[in-house]
């Protein structure tokens, strides 16, 4: 473990992730102290006189919203439930996904058939209706936001998963492993699991940007992270209509969100080359 | 003596790779002229750059290596600095290639007609008819009957054999002068490829096309070669006339390499394979420690949920053997006639019907609970020891696998038993923190041997085990089974197409054709008097490693 942390602080780019990700939960973390305005407050001088947003600024550092609450502040505490959404929610969903791709894979036969047959299906049904019948027969609330998204997002990782662990189950490998006498608990999770985890990892990065905006346009809906309570995807979604007036408030968000799927996505990529023994000791 | 022109003069040909650490040279200095009408082959080990050698004829090099000098020269033109627009007309016009596997090198979504005509077009060779008639007469020429149904068919429709006349046909549809054949037979069952052995040498005259054939196997290279250049680790070996090569071999690799190719009617007059230690045999009990009667495997009875239709014929019918403690059973036959088949069910990894009995003890509809026990006494080893070693596992790890799996030793008993097993087959134990990719093929079977020995089995299934590897690790691999087998009285199962190995190792004998034995006995009666017309046929179609002119000439004082 120690070595693949060396190893990673080695690297700029992943080491720059490294730091941006750490800013990120930080500022999450110390949102309270650290937010010059609360999150809800709304100054008389936050708005323009024609009732305007304000552009970034000497007080208002990054401009304030539609409403007059200063940016910064709401992207500070914002950040918690984007978090929370995006690591939770999209790791929930990798697990599902992992768990019932590998099970279908390795199982087969009319069990693995019947699990895939139901992905199948979850994925054929529209993946924002089954949120908002979810989310409003459920009260929306940060956790129960999160559940929905991993219950909608799980079905691409066991599609993906399940064609791997088919592909393994074939190989020689498994079947030297099986004419060692071993169980399927051992195959499963110490010869097939560690061959999926460039996958799991790479879902797990990549999904967290998807998911922070799944959890913005259910926001938007009125189904996701209930307001005044912002999110980074609620923060772009309330003031879109704006945009011509005030791109900013587009622009600063948007630029988070990246940067931070970005940051995840490298460090994972890292990770996976390090993890892979074939790899070691290459650029 | 006069040397004719060469048709394509290759002189100081050197490429290197592109890796993390700098430039890797993989080719190095190699020299050789290829004369009108003559065929060349390219011999070597793998790794050993013959392929790089005819793909940078072709300049069609992976961008991840690059050309550091040397020059191609084609009837004097010169191929290295030629625009890729001329390199283009040159491909498939004066210069064709085959390849290894036939399925792969055709388009599976085309049909043999379209793919045939498409090759015939760009370089406008109709010669006067259309492109239709042109394909249909390169497919008789090539001795494919029904050509013009062939040319509707798909490549999967075909054979294996058939599929890569298809490829000479295409090949040699636009008149190459040169034509390159990177191991064309490797894939082919013997017998088949000894018919495109047969075929490529008519053609050669019909078509006056000179031919590059690139081989490991120096059977083959002794029924096809009239010059010879042997590589070794991308530079030159040596080269010359096929009998010069093969009578008087000037390095010591080519004495090596040719020693090491196993012979058929090697051990014509013994009974057993040759010792190779002094050990004592160890004391053994007389009866069978594998019993096998009316053995009987059929694949895809399930087929999903709405799967109907007749069950597929078997693909291993009725088989009777057994297996006395300390022996070998060699296995042999052609691909798809049931071999591995009996070897997987044997150990009870698919499943079958009729009884199977290892050491005492009946397998068949075994708990995988009771089964567990069995296990020990029965392993198995695969063809391709990369393929069956876990590559995120340490070697150390996969030798200590069945230990742990059946729960034998602590933790540093294993680290213990996994140095000895390690010594055991002549590897060593600070081997065993290092990953799978770091090894040899050879050096890698010898790990799966490990891995098999670790719970000290009597029976071992060995399934091609020497089919992927190199001819002189070959040898080395097959010693270290035999030397096991001295100290231990393993029994092996040894299951193989290559019927010079089969003889080598074996006391006992079996041939299969279409899941059946066709004929069994003594390796002694099998291959000294064959009694059934196809293990005839299939010991005649073994490219012999002498050229056919020694081979006449011994014929002669024999007789006379």
């Amino acid at each position: 473990m120690r070595r693949v942390f060396a190893e990673m602080t080695r690297r700029p780019s992943t080491l720059l992730a490294l730091l941006l990700i750490l800013v990120v939960v930080l500022s999450a973390l110390g949102a309270p102290w650290l937010a010059p305005f609360a999150p809800d407050d709304q100054p008389f001088d936050g708005l323009s006189l024609e009732g305007a947003p304000l552009a970034p600024g000497a007080k208002y550092w990054l401009g304030t919203d539609t409403l007059g609450r200063d940016l910064l502040s709401r992207l500070l505490f914002g950040a918690r439930t984007s978090l929370v959404i995006g690591l939770v929610a999209n790791g929930v969903a990798v697990v599902i996904g992992m768990l019932v791709g590998t099970v279908a894979g390795y199982s087969g036969g009319m069990f693995g058939g019947a699990l895939m047959r139901f992905t199948d299906l979850m994925m054929a049904f529209p993946a924002l209706l089954l949120a908002i019948v979810l989310a409003a027969l459920l009260h929306p609330s940060l956790w129960i936001v999160a559940m929905v998204i991993a219950l909608v997002n799980w079905v691409q990782v066991a599609r993906v998963v399940y064609t791997e662990t088919r592909g393994l189950a074939e190989r020689d490998f498994i079947l030297a492993e099986r004419s060692l006498g071993a169980g399927h608990g051992r195959i499963l999770f110490r010869h097939i699991a560690p061959h999926l985890m460039p996958t799991a990892i790479v879902y797990g990065t990549l999904g967290i940007a998807t998911t922070v905006l799944l959890e913005a346009t259910l926001s938007f809906l009125g189904v996701g992270v209930q307001p005044p309570q912002p999110s980074w995807g609620n923060i772009i979604f309330e003031s879109q209509s704006y945009f011509q007036a005030a791109p900013w408030l587009v622009f600063i968000p948007g630029a988070v969100i990246l940067a931070t799927a970005l940051s995840f996505n490298l460090v994972g990529d890292t990770l996976r080359d390090l993890l892979d023994p074939t790899q070691r000791g290459r650029g | 003596m006069t040397t004719p022109e060469p048709l394509l003069a290759i002189t100081d040909l050197s490429i290197d790779a592109r890796t993390p650490e700098g430039l890797r040279p993989v080719l190095d200095g190699v020299s050789f002229a290829l004369v009108p009408g003559e065929t060349l082959c390219l011999a070597g080990e793998s790794g050993s750059g013959k392929s790089l050698t005819a793909l940078s004829i072709m300049r069609l090099l992976s961008p991840s290596l690059r050309q550091r000098g040397g020059s191609i020269k084609l009837a004097g033109r010169e191929l290295t600095t030629l625009p890729e627009r001329a390199m283009r007309q040159l491909r498939g016009g004066d210069i064709a290639m085959i390849f290894q596997e036939p399925m792969t090198s055709l388009n599976p979504v085309m049909t043999i007609g379209a793919q045939l005509t498409e090759a015939i077009r760009i370089h406008g060779a109709t010669d006067g008819g259309s492109a239709e008639t042109r394909a249909r007469a390169m497919l008789d020429a090539v001795h494919i009957n029904e050509p013009a149904r062939r040319l509707g068919q798909y490549p999967h429709e075909l054979s294996g054999g058939m599929r890569q006349r298809v490829m000479i046909a295409m090949a040699l549809s636009c008149r190459p002068k040169v034509l390159i054949a990177d191991e064309p037979t490797t894939a082919l069952d013997v017998t088949v490829q000894a018919q495109i052995l047969t075929l490529m040498r008519e053609l050669k005259g019909e078509f006056g096309t000179s031919i590059i054939l690139i081989t490991h196997d120096m059977g083959v290279v002794a029924e096809m070669a009239d010059r010879v250049a042997l590589l070794r680790a991308g530079r030159m070996v040596e080269q010359g006339s096929l009998t010069q090569i093969f009578e008087q071999p000037r390095e010591a690799y080519t004495k090596q390499l040719l020693d090491a190719v196993p012979r058929l009617g090697a051990f014509r007059g013994t009974d057993g394979p040759p010792r190779v230690t002094a050990a004592p045999p160890p004391v053994l009990p007389a009866g069978p420690i594998l019993f096998v009667r009316d053995l009987e495997v059929t694949y895809g009875g399930a087929t999903g949920w709405f799967g109907r239709g007749s069950p597929p014929p078997p693909v291993v019918k009725r088989v009777n053997f057994e297996l006395k403690a300390g022996e070998t059973l060699g296995l042999v036959g052609e691909s798809g006639s049931g071999k591995s088949t009996i070897g997987k069910a044997v150990l009870g990894l698919i499943p079958f019907t009729g009884e199977v009995v290892i050491d005492g003890v009946a397998i068949a509809g075994l708990s995988p609970g009771a089964m567990k026990p069995v296990r020990r006494k029965a392993q198995m080893i695969f063809q391709d020891p990369y393929a069956s070693l876990d590559p995120r596992m340490s070697v150390g790890e996969s030798i200590a696998e069945p230990l742990a799996i059946h729960g034998i030793g602590t933790r540093n008993e294993r680290r213990e038993r996994v140095a000895l097993l390690l010594r055991r087959v002549h590897l060593t134990p600070d081997q065993a923190t290092r990953y799978p990719h770091e090894f040899s093929g050879g050096q890698r079977q010898r790990i799966c041997i490990a891995r098999a020995l670790a719970l000290e089995p009597k029976i071992i299934v060995a399934d091609e085990s020497v089919s992927a590897l190199d001819v002189s690790v070959r040898a080395h691999v097959l010693d270290l089974l035999l030397e096991l087998q001295e100290e231990m009285g393993l029994s092996y199962l040894f299951i193989s197409h290559d019927m010079a190995v089969v003889e080598r190792m074996s006391h006992q004998v079996a041939v299969m054709r279409g899941g059946a034995f066709v004929e069994t006995g003594s390796r002694r009666a099998v291959f000294e008097n064959p009694v059934d017309t196809y293990t005839r046929a299939l010991m005649r179609a073994v490219p012999v490693p002498i050229p056919s002119t020694i081979r006449h000439q011994d014929r002669v004082t024999a007789s006379a």
